[in-house]
């Protein structure tokens, strides 16, 4: 049973994805997504266990051996990828039935499910797969089943903005598929270990280095780095709540997991950052990206906006992590994908219980929200917090192994960068507080707390902040572990 | 010269993905939008066909007398890429019915004239 856990972890979401379709009751399809959803979560967590204590595990898919068969091959790196994926989708799906979105879409909620499904799905093979094209399936399919999600919104522009999101996206893939296809040209190859052995014996010729722009480019686009997020704000503004808290929470992470993965494992440190000066453009766009998406956050309108601007900025620490080429650097960039998950998961699943009582999504229409919603406010005012970065809150976390990693790497300026750009984390979310609390309902304004079943999910999130605000020994010894991999230095 | 006219695929391949391209980025027009995207993948199908030719090869069937074979996988990919190019068209071409349903048009900028400012 365990030998097989690798395959579990994609066919049991995948399985499930058409018997929704099959099943079709409203309830009886829930029911079966949420089973499903933890099942995958508890196979990761087999996983990350069984990766942490006995190293790297490699899974032939039908018995055909790698290089030449698809591998499956779990390191600590995407056993973490894995459990960020399976965890949010399985804390996500049970806010959806008292949700919004069930309600607008009523007896089709199945095909919903479906597709949420397909999405984890998706998302899950990204993560755990070790071959180079079997990842642009996965990539792909997740993609189209996040632009039905997204396509759900309440808002006609939901439907125009999955439009963008399938152009962008698909041109993302194929840059991707494009890259490995020069690759596989250039190695014979499409196995990600095998691609890495062989790549050297190529010499680097053109051939290798147009492949690693397309790769990394078409991955850029993935995971919205500034200045190629246009797709971002739009998707997730009009997005339904609960979809934006799982997408933002995910999908940027596995884009930020590919090109971890491809910088580090498959070109190599030596390559990617000693032969291309890779480096230097990336910590560029990084603290753009910090700067110019929370400026632009301050002066949103709406929430929801808002915190899809400050995932781009948040990308950018991301980035801006790995972009350093330390372990340390590497092992904040890692340790904040998990946080930032548990942060805009939380914030966004704060959003779906306030489109509960209203529609309006505007910072003035919040106004003495505090009174009205106090649980679902103080659940988005500690989110805020961790996305801030305040101790005792996960966000604290990544901010203070960011800033470690850049005096260690010899740059006062980019650890001062972090704290400034902090800042106008600061005044974004005061915004949204100051309406919340100090200013007084108007008119009209609907009174009543979000029902239990949106709150609890919200609350578990937040618990979770505080959580590993405080013990922080899973993600950062789980990151280190993956970030010494990636270098290079051993486990 | 001869290396010119020698790797002629692959600059059809260039031309198309460029038009591709340029067609997804430039027009209005949703479905055109959608028809670029087709061209930009089909230019990379044709990439891989490409890669996959050994000279003098022929198909890869085990056969007296014949001893060079064209590399098979990249057409086995391809197929899986034209799965994936259709699944996508059909999307993009479902939300492009529903647009139209709910806006009228199908014309970018007539789309973005009839929402006011941003919720």
């Amino acid at each position: 049973m365990t030998a097989h856990l690798p395959a579990l972890q994609v066919v049991i979401t995948l399985l499930a994805a058409p018997a929704c379709i099959l099943v079709r009751g409203r309830d009886l399809t829930f029911w079966l997504a949420l089973l499903t959803t933890w099942a995958a979560f508890a196979v990761s967590c087999l996983l990350l266990d069984q990766v942490m204590t006995s190293g790297i595990v490699s899974y032939e898919l039908g018995g055909w051996a790698a290089p030449f068969g698809i591998e499956y091959r779990v390191d600590a790196l995407n056993a973490f990828v894995l459990l960020i994926v399976s965890g949010i989708g399985a804390i996500v799906l049970p806010f959806t039935p008292r949700s919004l979105l069930i309600e607008m879409v009523g007896e089709k909620a199945y095909l919903f499910y479906c597709a949420f499904l397909l999405c984890v799905t998706g998302l899950l093979g990204v993560a755990i797969t070790g071959d180079a094209f079997n990842l642009f399936v996965f990539l792909e399919i997740s993609s189209l089943a996040s632009c039905i999600l997204i396509s759900l919104g309440p808002h006609r522009r939901a439907l125009t903005a999955a439009f963008q999101y399938l152009i962008v996206g698909t041109i993302g893939a194929t840059f991707i598929v494009i890259g490995i296809g020069l690759i596989y040209g250039a190695t014979g190859t499409l196995n990600l270990n095998d691609i890495a052995e062989r790549l050297p014996a190529t010499g680097y010729n053109r051939t290798v280095i147009a492949a690693f722009a397309f790769l990394i480019v078409g991955a850029a686009i993935k995971l919205a780095l500034f200045p190629l997020h246009f797709w971002l704000p739009k998707a997730y503004t009009y997005a339904p709540s609960t979809v934006s808290a799982f997408l933002a929470a995910t999908a940027t992470k596995v884009g930020v997991y590919v090109l971890i993965r491809f910088l580090f494992t498959v070109f190599g440190v030596k390559f990617s950052f000693d032969i291309l000066p890779t480096a230097l453009p990336l910590m560029l766009l990084a603290v753009l990206a910090m700067f110019v998406a929370s400026t632009v956050a301050i002066f949103q309108d709406s929430v929801k906006r808002m915190l899809a601007y400050s995932s781009v900025a948040q990308i950018g620490y991301m980035v801006l992590g790995l972009s350093l080429v330390t372990v340390d650097g590497l092992t904040a960039s890692i340790v904040h994908l998990f946080n930032h998950a548990l942060m805009k998961g939380a914030l966004f699943l704060a959003i779906g219980c306030i489109a509960y009582r209203q529609s309006s999504f505007r910072i003035d229409d919040l106004a003495g929200m505090g009174r009205r919603m106090p649980w679902t406010m103080a659940a988005f005012t500690a989110g805020g917090l961790s996305l801030i970065g305040i101790p005792l809150t996960a966000g604290f976390i990544s901010k203070w192994y960011l800033i470690l990693a850049a005096l260690a790497a010899d740059e006062p300026l980019i650890a001062a960068l972090i704290v400034i750009s902090s800042l106008l984390a600061v005044i974004y979310v005061w915004r949204v507080v100051e309406a919340a609390y100090f200013r007084e309902p108007g008119p009209g304004a609907p009174s009543g707390e979000a029902p239990l079943a949106l709150l609890i999910p919200t609350w578990v999130l937040i618990a979770l902040n505080v959580y590993f605000g405080i013990e922080t020994s899973l993600p950062v010894g789980v990151s280190e572990h993956a970030a010494r991999a990636l270098m290079g230095a051993g486990p | 010269m001869v290396d010119f006219v020698g790797l002629y695929n692959y600059w059809i391949v260039v031309f198309l993905m460029m038009a591709g391209l340029y067609l997804v980025i430039e027009h209005g027009n949703l479905v055109k939008k959608m028809v670029g995207l087709t061209v930009f993948q089909a230019a990379v199908f044709l990439l891989y066909i490409t890669l996959g030719k050994v000279r003098d090869g022929t198909a890869p069937i085990i056969a007296e007398g014949i001893e060079t074979y064209s590399n098979p996988l990249p057409h086995v990919l391809i197929l899986t890429a034209i799965v994936v190019g259709v699944a996508t068209l059909a999307l993009g071409l479902a939300l492009v019915v529903r647009i139209r349903d709910a806006y009228g048009t199908i014309e970018e900028d007539e789309i973005g004239d009839q929402d006011g400012p941003a919720i």
